[in-house]
């Protein structure tokens, strides 16, 4: 028996070891410092399943070649994973003469990287296929098979199937050190203690540099790029059909303009290089938010006013000194594997990383098999409130739970926080937290943001399972929803 | 007084068991209508029931009461009459069949219902505007939250929020959740208000601020806040000049662990919108007549899904008013429009309720101004009526009474209400 200790519950890590868990004969372990999974890079992004035609196939070979593969992976992995997508397609809209330009190379991009359907499109054409487009565009590009999924409930979804699988997540746990013997990797030093391991993954996003540096490895470095994104109700008239971008730049792929899986417009976002002590910088400006608002007006034919808006967040991407994903493992140490520098398009990208890696893995391994009794699928949450009475009436004589609406934004059932709530335990997170209930269920995720409904939640979460809310944290560490009991700061209590 | 859905047909179907959808099912039981009221929460009483601070009831009762005493004497009634209730309930979808039929999809503990009724009063109240809505970056720590969602924590479930707190928004919410922390041991830093004047009453400004020594911010903003070790831990806040503009080098840090926004309400409307309802970009509510009967005939609205109100008293009025229409409807088969008049908002008028006028029976109207304004005339122009105002503030909400005999003197389709200088 082997073991492999993935560092990162992110998108990337969780998809390597999900690849890994189709194998007998291999003991899985993933590693995240955050009380839950995706809670990094994962969290925010533009949730694009890229088309891939925008990756240069000379200078990124491996990356084109992976942001394809991982493209068509996705169709597969959200039926088998339930996981919330739609593939709506996307144009690039040009609005001055030197942007149409530039939108040529993409085609042949497209061609020798093999992504079916990409054109130039005339301006009539475009406000053909989606009317919401600002009427000055000149021309774009248009790429069929764009989608855009939720990049969360995707993490979620997948870290319940590794555990199916019998993987194992240690949450809440900090990675010190890597221990090398004899020129190979034996050990990771946490915060919870030592873990044999015979290969170590280092997934780790924002931070991979720094673990890589445990291992001895010194050859990059990592800085985040922030980009901030304005979220709208789901009530706004504004809702392309088409996921919209402005002409990439060498730094990006644009400014984009989307209804997500959720039905909410999503603006976004900038690119600012931060220094690489930041990387916990995700924090939203109004030079940033102004910026991006202005930037949407030139691809959408009108923005709902920012009364409009619903949140506002900023997530960091990070940005490899190399330009590009570092992929490899290593001889010396030996074991020790990366997937870092995982930027744009790594969403798009990380069915195919974690197929990449695993072979890498496992190709260097010895008597391992497939298991026979591998499961691909994994169930969604119910909702309720989105089924037929029949089959929602059959829930809620199971459970009457579903059929009490808790969050009236969402739609959201007690039954789907409890539910939520079970499968958190069950993946192993070391506390229960309002954010990691607000990702599985969408409550608290609507026009209000939870000021309705959270103390509620937090209410019934004392109830039925004793969490007295002023234990409650938002995220984690620190983060205490509330501070004690209304009388304590009166009698002085000394914990208060 | 089954706490079940009992029939598969009513008169009226009431959404929203707050002030307004008691009063508004009380009244139409009372006038003989088979009533049903819905209600999401695990119980009836809406937001007074986290209100422990008196204050409601002056101008209904004539006396002076707290939240739940007020809301508890609707509740004790309701209980001994035979209206259906529901709680724990939410109206899924709200479709609209023809004239005298309405079908709700109600999702409850208990199952789906499906029920058909001839009106529906619409009673599902208001939300909280956000850190979002008031453009606060920065990060997103535990320790921002919404006044109601800080008086749901502490009146309700007994949990305090926060010890040392930065109230945003000086109206009436903001200034009485102020005293309401400092009462419970908590030190409120300050009152950060954008205008250059108090939004709530004077009464609050002196009761709740005033008397605790608190300071009130005014002409300031929030516009980011810092965090530490996950919560906040200081707001940055800048002096605004005209237009509202932050003004360059005014920039301060007040340390708090809790920010708590009481930046107004918005009407709920989502399920309205869904029917098709047209909403007032002034009043964020639907836009309705004098009977409070939204653009989708039998569909009607009452307290602070109408408007924003600042007496609760208000809200239980319209609520009667909306019953007291909706059996109207009932009995004579629909409200019929033949030459509507517009109500036109002139000057310093902000917003006004209702936006339509049937010229069909006596109307009441609430409105606030944009502005205040000393020694004034509330004038409705086309019809020469008006009505003279020592003073008139955004914050104190215009309710003016209009006789059907008056109203039917206009002779063109549009009335204008304004705020004139008198001099």
């Amino acid at each position: 028996m082997y073991r492999v200790v993935v560092v990162g519950a992110g998108i990337t890590g969780l998809s390597i070891a999900r690849w890994l868990t189709r194998y007998k004969g291999i003991e899985i372990i993933v590693i995240d410092k955050e009380p839950d999974v995706g809670w990094g890079v994962t969290k925010a992004n533009t949730s694009i399943i890229h088309p891939c035609h925008e990756e240069n196939p000379d200078k990124h070979p491996l990356r084109s070649k992976l942001c394809l593969e991982g493209h068509n992976l996705w169709y597969k992995w959200v039926k088998e994973l339930e996981i919330p997508a739609k593939w709506p397609g996307e144009i690039i809209v040009a609005t001055i003469d030197e942007e149409l330009k530039g939108l040529h190379k993409y085609i042949d991009y497209a061609y020798r990287i093999g992504v079916p359907g990409v054109r130039l499109i005339d301006r009539e054409e475009i406000l053909r296929l989606e009317p919401w487009v600002n009427p000055d565009a000149i021309g774009g590009l248009y790429a069929p098979t764009a989608g855009t999924i939720n990049p969360m409930m995707a993490a979620i979804a997948i870290a319940e199937n590794i555990v199916d699988n019998g993987g194992k997540l240690l949450l809440g746990t900090k990675v010190e050190d890597i221990v090398i013997r004899d020129g190979k990797v034996v050990a990771i030093e946490t915060s919870k203690g030592r873990i044999e391991a015979d290969i170590v993954v280092n997934a780790a996003g924002l931070y991979a540099d720094r673990i890589s540096r445990m291992a001895g490895i010194d050859d990059y470095s990592i800085h985040p790029r922030r980009g901030q994104y304005l979220l709208f109700s789901d009530r706004v008239d504004v809702k392309p059909s088409k996921i919209l971008h402005t002409a990439p730049t060498p730094k990006t792929k644009g400014v984009y303009a989307i209804t997500t899986v959720d039905g909410n417009l999503l603006i976004g976002p900038t690119a600012e290089d931060l220094p690489e002590e930041a990387r916990e910088e995700n924090t939203t400006t109004h030079q940033g938010l102004d910026f991006t608002y202005k930037m949407a007006s030139r691809i959408l034919r009108e923005l709902p006013p920012r009364s409009k808006i619903i949140k506002t967040f900023a997530g960091l991407r990070p940005e490899p000194s190399t330009g590009t994903f570092i992929i490899r493992f290593h001889e010396k140490p030996w074991g020790f594997v990366e997937a870092a520098g995982i930027r744009s398009p790594g969403l798009t990208a990380a069915p195919a990383i974690g197929k990449h890696v695993s072979k890498l893995i496992i190709e260097r391994l010895e008597n391992i098999e497939p298991r026979k009794d591998w499961r691909s699928k994994r169930q969604a949450i119910p909702r309720p409130a989105y089924m037929a009475p029949r089959e929602r009436d059959k829930l809620i004589r199971e459970n009457p739970d579903y059929g009490w609406i808790i969050c009236v934004c969402r739609k959201v059932s007690l039954g789907e926080i409890m539910e939520a709530v079970k499968r958190m335990k069950k993946i192993g997170v070391p506390e229960i937290t309002l954010d990691g209930i607000k990702f599985r269920t969408h409550s608290m995720y609507g026009d209000c943001q939870g000021s309705q409904c959270r103390p509620h939640i937090a209410y019934l979460l004392w109830k039925r399972l004793g969490l007295q809310p002023w234990r409650i944290t938002i995220k984690g560490d620190g983060s205490k929803y509330a501070f004690t009991e209304v009388k304590a700061l009166l009698r002085g209590d000394r914990d208060a | 007084m089954p706490d079940r859905i009992t029939k598969k047909d009513y008169d009226i179907v009431v959404i929203g068991g707050g002030p307004a959808g008691l009063a508004a099912a009380l009244k139409a039981r009372e006038k003989g209508l088979e009533t049903l009221v819905v209600e999401t929460r695990d119980r009836l009483g809406g937001i007074p029931l986290q209100c422990i601070h008196p204050g409601f009831g002056i101008h209904y009762f004539k006396e002076d009461m707290t939240g739940p005493e007020f809301v508890y004497r609707f509740i004790d009634k309701l209980l001994s009459t035979d209206i259906d209730y529901t709680v724990k309930s939410y109206v899924n979808i709200a479709k609209y069949v023809s004239p005298m039929e309405k079908k709700l999809e109600i999702i409850t503990p208990y199952g789906t219902e499906i029920v058909r009724t001839k009106t529906i009063i619409y009673a599902a109240g208001a939300r909280e505007r956000t850190r979002y809505e008031i453009g606060i970056t920065g990060p997103n720590p535990a320790g921002i939250m919404t006044a109601g969602e800080a008086q749901t924590l502490m009146d309700m479930y007994g949990v305090m929020p926060g010890k040392r707190i930065l109230i945003v928004g000086s109206g009436d919410v903001g200034l009485i959740m102020a005293r309401r922390f400092v009462l419970e041991g908590a030190e409120v830093v300050g009152v950060v208000e954008i205008l250059p004047y108090p939004s709530g009453l004077i009464r609050n400004v002196q009761q709740c601020l005033k008397d605790y020594g608190i300071p009130l911010l005014l002409s300031h903003m929030v516009i980011s806040v810092k965090k530490r070790n996950g919560r906040v831990s200081s707001a940055v806040v800048v002096k605004v000049g005209e237009n509202f503009k932050p003004i360059q080098g005014t920039e301060t840090e007040i340390e708090c662990d809790t920010i708590v926004i009481a930046a107004g309400l918005k009407p709920r409307t989502k399920l309205l919108e869904s029917l098709g309802a047209q909403i007032d970009p002034r009043t964020k509510g639907p836009v309705v007549n004098e009977y409070f009967e939204t653009t989708i005939p039998g569909v009607f609205v009452a307290g602070n899904a109408l408007i924003i109100n600042d007496y609760v008293d208000y809200a239980v009025e319209q609520g009667e008013l909306a019953a007291l229409a909706a059996t109207k409807y009932v009995d004579e088969k629909g409200i019929r429009i033949k030459k509507p008049v517009k109500i036109i908002l002139g000057r310093n008028m902000r917003l006004i309720v209702p936006q339509i006028l049937t010229l069909t029976s006596d109307a009441l109207f609430y409105g606030r101004v944009a502005r205040p304004e000393d020694n004034v005339w509330l004038s409705f122009k086309e019809i020469g009526f008006k009505i003279p105002q020592l003073k008139v503030l955004p914050s104190i909400m215009i309710r003016q009474k209009i006789r059907l005999d008056k109203l039917k003197s206009i002779g063109t389709n549009a009335l204008t209400v304004e705020v004139m200088p008198r001099d």
